[in-house]
């Protein structure tokens, strides 16, 4: 069980959305869960054992590190990435649905191939437009709110070499020295670039919908 | 053997729920097996070597973390979602049990083997019961254990051979204690869900047996004044027209449950 289930589960979604959605789950698995797996992870990997402190207080890094790190990067990302992925299911559980009422009709005499019900690609319209807008809405909103979560627990999206910690036991003012610095900066800033591309493809993809409403409406009126 | 067991017994299960069912699938495998997986596994990993007192007596870290980590929240958590899956295996059990059943006989005995009825169930109504259960219990021993869902960032210990009372420091508290709180809502969430659909099985049954009762007593009822009509009146095609069986009828339903319940 790990982050291939969830790509098995987004990916049966695939078939069913516009291309901007299929460019936009591309972005995802490469460009974010890819990266999380291969190399953020392993970045961020011997973060506390190499968080050092000038002090040999015993507890004075502890406090220190869980002061400055009350959530680690990687774990916010985890977690971002898994709620970013979510609204995708509803989607997914729409589909089921109205596979289930067409199978259901089937069983009531109507002639539908069953092998075609598999493969078929539902079209974004109905209650399904709604639904499929209504899980971009809550992409955006998912994103928007991790990003501002991280800015607002790191004070920015930069790492800094040094810390200045005073929590207690440490006696006094002390030098801490976080590990990897600009690394971690780096992928702060390349996870960061791709949340707002994911963003940007969201709205795009909002944008598309509604136009295409809009103009399928006028088209019937006149 | 991994958590991928648990992934196929739930992909198993997945079949024979309801939409609700379906939903707590859905649930437990993103919000509480791939985020325990990704996230949750890497921050509890080092946390006895991380565990620093404020002494150099040998052994004395040791008894303190012994002390008040009796059981990791890490392992209480697998335990939990372990235990939390497992009564679906009884669905699984029973359906199996009813395929069979159709194989030896070599006939169809049921409408469908996994349609929740008659013994199945039962059968799935106690196994959401027991998930429920479990939750709860788990909540109540993560509550009881650890004093509530707090993490402190320090603990006092004066175990033996810890010569006083040495201050001890906990590893990433706040990170732990976020995540334990994201267990408890996941778990609630997962109470509740069960519940809603406990209550829509028990009603959604109970309103069938209720509408079968009340359409025999009025088809006996019916059958009495029209036999007393046909004496009077000679009208045999009323009677004809009303027991004629229709698709959505609910003597559909009773044929079928005739058909099902004795047999399973």
């Amino acid at each position: 069980m790990d982050w291939g289930n969830l790509q098995t589960v987004l990916g049966g979604v695939n078939k069913h959305s516009t291309s901007i959605g299929k460019v936009w789950l591309t972005v995802l698995f490469i460009f974010r869960v890819m990266i999380l797996v291969v190399a953020a992870e392993r970045v961020w990997g011997d973060e506390q054992q190499d968080f050092v402190c000038n002090t040999l207080q015993p507890g004075c890094r502890n406090v220190c590190y869980d002061h400055f790190f009350p959530m680690s990067h990687i774990r916010l990302w985890a977690l971002q990435l898994i709620f970013v992925s979510t609204p995708a299911l509803l989607v997914a559980m729409h589909v089921a649905y109205r596979r289930h009422e067409k199978k259901r009709r089937f069983r009531n005499g109507e002639k539908i191939d069953i092998e075609e019900l598999k493969n078929e690609k539902m079209h974004i319209r109905g209650p399904l437009w709604w639904t499929y807008t209504s899980s971009i809405f809550f992409r955006l909103v998912f994103e928007a709110v991790f990003m501002y979560v991280f800015y607002y627990m790191y004070d920015g999206y930069q790492m800094p070499r040094l810390m200045k910690c005073e929590a207690w036991p440490c006696p006094n003012v002390v030098d801490c020295f976080v590990s990897r610095p600009t690394e971690k900066t780096t992928f702060t800033i390349f996870m960061l670039a791709a949340s707002g591309i994911c963003m940007m493809l969201n709205l795009a993809e909002l944008c598309y919908l509604v136009i295409k409403v809009c103009m399928k409406g006028a088209r019937k009126t006149t | 053997m991994s958590w991928g067991f648990i992934r196929d017994l739930l992909s198993g299960v997945n079949k024979y729920s309801t939409g609700i069912g379906r939903i707590w699938v859905a649930v437990v495998f993103l919000f509480r097996l791939l985020v325990y997986i990704v996230a949750a596994e890497n921050i509890w990993k080092y946390e006895h070597d991380e565990f620093e007192c404020n002494i150099k007596q040998p052994g004395c870290e040791n008894v303190c973390f012994d002390h008040f980590f009796p059981v990791s929240h890490i392992r209480l958590w697998a335990l939990q979602l372990i235990m939390v899956s497992t009564p679906s295996l009884l669905v699984v059990f029973h359906v199996a049990y009813r395929e069979n059943r159709e194989k030896h006989h070599n006939q169809k005995l049921y409408k469908s083997p996994g349609k929740i009825d008659g013994g199945l169930l039962c059968t799935y109504l106690i196994s959401l019961i027991l998930k429920t259960g479990f939750e709860i219990v788990f909540l109540v021993l993560f509550y009881k254990l650890y004093n509530g869902f707090k993490v402190p960032r320090l603990v006092k210990c004066d175990m033996r051979p810890c010569p006083n009372t040495v201050d001890c420091y906990i590893s990433k508290p706040t990170e732990k204690m976020i995540f334990l709180y994201f267990l408890v809502a996941t778990s609630c969430l997962c109470i509740l869900l069960n519940l809603s659909e406990l209550s829509y099985l028990i009603f959604k049954y109970s309103i069938k047996c209720y509408l079968k009762r009340y359409i025999k007593k009025h088809q006996d009822s019916k059958s009495d004044c029209c036999q007393s009509e046909i004496i009077r009146h000679h009208r045999p095609a009323a009677a004809g027209r009303f027991l004629n069986n229709s698709p959505s009828s609910p003597l559909n339903t009773q044929n079928e449950h005739e058909k099902s319940s004795p047999l399973t």
